[in-house]
């Protein structure tokens, strides 16, 4: 009996995919702003505000908007999240801000903060001088390590404080997953490029690119020539299923797609597969179910082990899902990956339940998907590596294994800091930059005070 | 960057967005908790004498807008209802604590000479910035013979700043009522008793609302009402003719003034310093939506000054002034007419129905029931802009200008004016 393994390109028309790939959430219309920002109430201790992990005066920027001062909106939002608006459209906003609107109470419908957001952030009056200026320069000197959402807002940060930054970046770009992993109809027209050219802006950061820690500089040699440093690394190694079958051709990690994806400039020419299984049940599951749906795999299936309550990814998202054709299957833990060295056939199952202790148990009932496909979308892991093999001089980490930080952001290593996915967290874009600029505020606080001591 | 600090009648604030005499300025916490949050000054709760006024119970109205948007407001408060000693060492203290804003202290005491020699050594010695006349109080003082009283009144006015400029160094703001056919008379009146300002307007003559199950005007006194003095957003309109108008008339127009009157956002302050204010006071918005509020106020009017090129507020006081005439200098040959931008309009068919049946049938419905087309006859279309303020999107209708060839032509030199005068 011989098989084949439908994975081919091409599988729709050039024109079928770049309209699936336009923009998810287009911006709202003048109108639409009117009648949106006309919503909020402009709550005192508002607590979309808390919500946000970077702290954004939503009633603010959305009142400024209203009385048609865009340009103070757009400010008032970049002064506390400098990523205001690539996080305006990758925020979850539906489990962020938007989920403790008071206007949920008795309206079951928030208002569109995110998408006002993106509207002011989109509307700064570039013909205005820059809106940041750099106090007068301290000296100091700060090794930032990746140029992610964190590594960024926290250079932002410091530049603006007056000092010098210099990021190494092991890839050829900036922006880390905004740039390689954020689904494309998220962030489309190259926006990340476009938003990190903002940022910088501010003068006073060089980005050194292809430089990695732990291959071209070691953490021992960022500290000894500067006065602090900051990583920002994200995770860069992805959990494994550990079953039979995971080395075959067609299993593939979703992450590694998607990157190959973002960066394509014909997207038809990517291999896409027939049937498609993805194992996850976060964002990343639905991101790259989707983006094959969008590439024209005819049936996508996502399996979780668990209920669908349990489910990383937002009642919002998995309705995305839906909307885009896929299918889940609830309760059911992998076990076997059927296939050869030329490719996958089947993927099989054993169903869960949960006993009476609350407790997900495995059966013996088996079931079975078709597929050409597998997508490893089961959560990402930090590899620690680059962080050098010597105990002594290389920062703690913590019980999952990634760098451990006290409240400051401040590793076990005195002048070293760390945040965004590399330290324990919700792993959000908005929230790496929180950290970026938190932890930038610390280092300033630790610079100055050794200013002031005459250092 | 634009700089907002200014200066009126020689007192220099960080910015021209002063709190008017009203509850957000009623006592010690909360003109600090508005100084905290970057007011540059206040007019502190009209003082009286002793015995303080009590209030009543159930004291605001609204007039609502669609959504609960309260567009207008009223009161039946008094003045302060505290003992004066207690507003004086207050005021004494925020001031010593807050140098770099302004205080000014509102007064209202009976028409008597004794009763002003006697209070403004007092109010003077508190390190004030300066006293406002409340001649406006519609509700209550006038009752007994204060405020709107006294404000109707322009010999009395003249009478009582006279008498201010006399028994205290402080520099005088006469605050006027609109409560009267031509507010240029109080403002003359305020003048000639020596005052440094006039600040307009206080609240006008209103009852909001009448509680159809119970017959009692709200708010609701124990089952009656009465009239309370009208302010917010629905007042601006009024307001800012009555700047112009001071502002215009040669008699007042060098006279100083302070802006008061529905201003809810850095927009309507920026009119009214156009028409004549030099800074602006404003209450109902901080009452509805607190003292944040002074965030975008200033933020916005800096902006937009950016924009401008507005190095400062003087760059743009008055700027108005020289476009705000009277009818008869208008261009009769001046022509605009509607003009419907079909991708925009949503075919409501308000336009059509405001047009068809109140104005000048000017506006064609063409196409069937669902594919309705709406567009303006030309000809017929005298300029009027109701179709444009019925249209429920914005820029869907706007109004173009129509070059007549005709030069500039007034009524006061119309051919068909009987009484017109020859150029
Ligand atoms: C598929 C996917 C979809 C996602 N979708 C969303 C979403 O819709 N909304 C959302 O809020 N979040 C989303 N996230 C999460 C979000 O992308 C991350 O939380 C965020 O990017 C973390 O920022 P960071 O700066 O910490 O790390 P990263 O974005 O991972 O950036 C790390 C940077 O460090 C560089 N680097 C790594 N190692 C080294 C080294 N040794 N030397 C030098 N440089 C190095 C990398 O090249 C990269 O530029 C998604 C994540 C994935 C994987
Ligand atoms: C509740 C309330 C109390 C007021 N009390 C005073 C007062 O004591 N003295 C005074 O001069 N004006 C008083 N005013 C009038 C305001 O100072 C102001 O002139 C008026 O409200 C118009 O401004 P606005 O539209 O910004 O509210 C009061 C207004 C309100 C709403
Ligand atoms: S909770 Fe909702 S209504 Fe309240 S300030 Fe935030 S966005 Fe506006
Ligand atoms: S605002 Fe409401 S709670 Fe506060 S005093 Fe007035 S009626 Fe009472
Ligand atoms: S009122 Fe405006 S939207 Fe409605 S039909 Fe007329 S032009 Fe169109």
């Amino acid at each position: 009996m011989s098989f084949t393994h439908d994975i081919k390109s091409n599988r729709l028309l050039d024109v079928e995919i770049s309209d699936n790939f336009s923009d998810i959430a287009p911006p709202l219309s003048d109108k639409q702003v009117l009648v949106a920002s006309e919503r909020c109430l402009f709550c005192y201790d508002a607590p979309c505000i808390t919500a946000c992990p970077t702290g954004i005066d939503i009633p603010l920027f959305i009142r400024k908007i209203n009385t048609g001062n865009n340009h103070g909106a757009a400010k008032e939002i970049l002064s506390a999240n400098i990523l205001g608006g690539s996080c305006a459209r990758v925020c979850p906003t539906e489990t962020l801000c938007e989920q403790v609107c008071v206007r949920n109470k008795h309206e079951e419908s928030p208002v569109e903060i995110g998408r006002l957001q993106r509207y002011a952030v989109d509307h700064l009056d570039t013909t205005q001088p820059y809106p940041f200026t750099r106090a007068e320069s301290t000296g100091k000197h700060i090794a930032i390590v990746g140029a992610g959402p964190a590594g960024l807002s926290c250079a932002h940060q410091l530049a603006r404080e007056g000092h010098q930054v210099t990021i190494f970046e092991a890839a050829p770009k900036s922006g880390g997953l905004n740039e390689y992993g954020i689904a494309l109809y998220k962030l489309v027209d190259d926006y990340t490029q476009k938003e990190i050219e903002f940022v910088l802006k501010i003068g006073g950061i060089d980005i050194q690119y292809e430089k990695a820690l732990g291959r071209d500089v070691s953490l021992a040699q960022l500290r000894e020539k500067h006065d602090a440093v900051f990583l920002g690394i994200g995770m860069g190694d992805v959990n494994a299923l550990n079953i039979p079958g995971e080395h075959y051709p067609g299993v593939e990690d979703a992450v590694a797609y998607i990157k190959e994806l973002r960066q394509k400039s014909e997207l038809s020419n990517l291999p896409v597969g027939r049937r498609v299984v993805v194992i996850g049940a976060g964002m990343t599951a639905i991101d790259i179910a989707v983006q094959s749906k969008k590439l024209g795999a005819e049936d996508v299936t996502i399996v979780y082990r668990r209920d669908k309550s349990a489910m990383g990814a937002s009642q919002h998202e998995q309705d995305l899902a839906q909307t885009n054709g896929a299918t889940f299957i609830c309760n059911a833990q992998p076990k076997e990956i059927i296939g050869s060295d030329t490719g996958i056939t089947e993927m099989t199952f054993n169903k869960t339940m949960l006993d009476d202790n609350g407790k997900l148990v495995v059966t013996d009932d088996i079931i079975s998907i078709p597929c050409d496909v597998v997508f490893k979308a089961i959560g990402q892991k930090f590899e620690s590596s680059p962080l050098g093999n010597d105990s002594e001089s290389k920062p703690a980490l913590d019980q999952r294994g990634r760098i451990a930080v006290n409240d400051n952001f401040q590793t076990s290593l005195n002048d070293v800091y760390a945040g965004g996915d590399c330290i324990n967290g919700k792993d959000l874009v908005v929230e790496a930059v929180d950290h970026g600029n938190k932890a930038a505020l610390a280092i300033h606080q630790q610079l100055k005070k050794q200013i002031n001591q005459g250092e | 960057m634009a700089n907002l600090a200014c200066e009126f009648i020689g007192i220099k604030s960080i910015n021209p967005f002063w709190l008017a005499s009203a509850p957000p300025t009623d006592k010690a916490y909360n003109v600090v908790r508005a100084f905290e949050a970057g007011w540059g000054g206040v007019v502190w709760k009209t003082l009286g004498e002793d015995p303080a006024p009590i209030n009543v119970s159930s004291r605001y109205g609204a007039h609502y807008g669609q959504n609960r948007q309260v567009l207008g407001f009223n009161n039946i408060e008094l003045i302060t209802d505290r003992p004066l000693q207690v507003n004086l060492d207050e005021i004494t203290q925020v001031k010593k604590d807050w140098p770099d804003r302004v205080i000014i202290v509102s007064l209202m005491v009976p028409c008597e000479e004794e009763s002003w020699k006697n209070i403004l050594p007092k109010v003077e010695a508190t390190g004030a910035d300066g006293i406002e006349l409340n001649f406006g109080c519609p509700h209550g003082m006038p009752e007994r013979g204060m405020g709107a009283a006294v404000g109707q009144v322009p010999e009395y006015i003249e009478m009582v700043t006279r008498w201010c400029k006399q028994y205290c160094s402080l520099p005088v703001i006469v605050k006027l009522t609109p409560n009267i056919t031509d507010v240029r008379l109080p403002a003359a009146a305020a003048m000639r008793g020596g005052a440094d300002a006039v600040s307009l307007i206080n609240t006008i003559n209103s009852i909001t609302s009448v509680n159809l199950d119970t017959m009692s005007p709200e708010p609701s006194v124990d089952g009656k009402g009465t009239h309370g003095g009208y302010c917010g957003s629905a007042v601006k309109p009024i307001a800012l003719s009555m700047v112009s108008e001071i502002a215009r008339d040669p008699e007042t127009a060098n006279m100083p003034i302070s802006g008061i009157g529905g201003i809810s956002n850095w927009r309507d302050a920026a009119e009214f310093i156009t028409l004549g204010a030099t800074n602006v006071q404003v209450c109902t918005a901080a009452m509805l939506y607190g003292f944040k509020i002074i965030d975008d106020l200033c933020d916005g009017l800096s902006d937009w000054m950016d924009t401008k090129g507005y190095k400062n507020i003087n760059d743009f006081s008055r700027k108005a002034i020289p476009n705000t005439t009277d009818w008869k200098h208008l261009n009769m040959n001046y022509k605009r007419i509607a003009h419907i931008d079909q991708d925009i309009c949503i075919g409501c068919g308000r336009c059509f129905a405001a047009c068809e049946d109140t104005s000048h049938q000017s506006i064609l419905q063409t196409g069937d029931l669902g594919k309705r087309k709406y567009t303006i006859i030309d000809e017929e279309c005298v300029g009027c802009n109701l179709c444009e303020i019925t249209c429920p999107e914005p820029n869907a209708i706007k109004m173009v200008d129509i070059d007549t060839g005709k030069p500039h032509l007034s009524w006061l030199h119309h051919p068909e004016n009987p009484y017109r005068e020859e150029k």
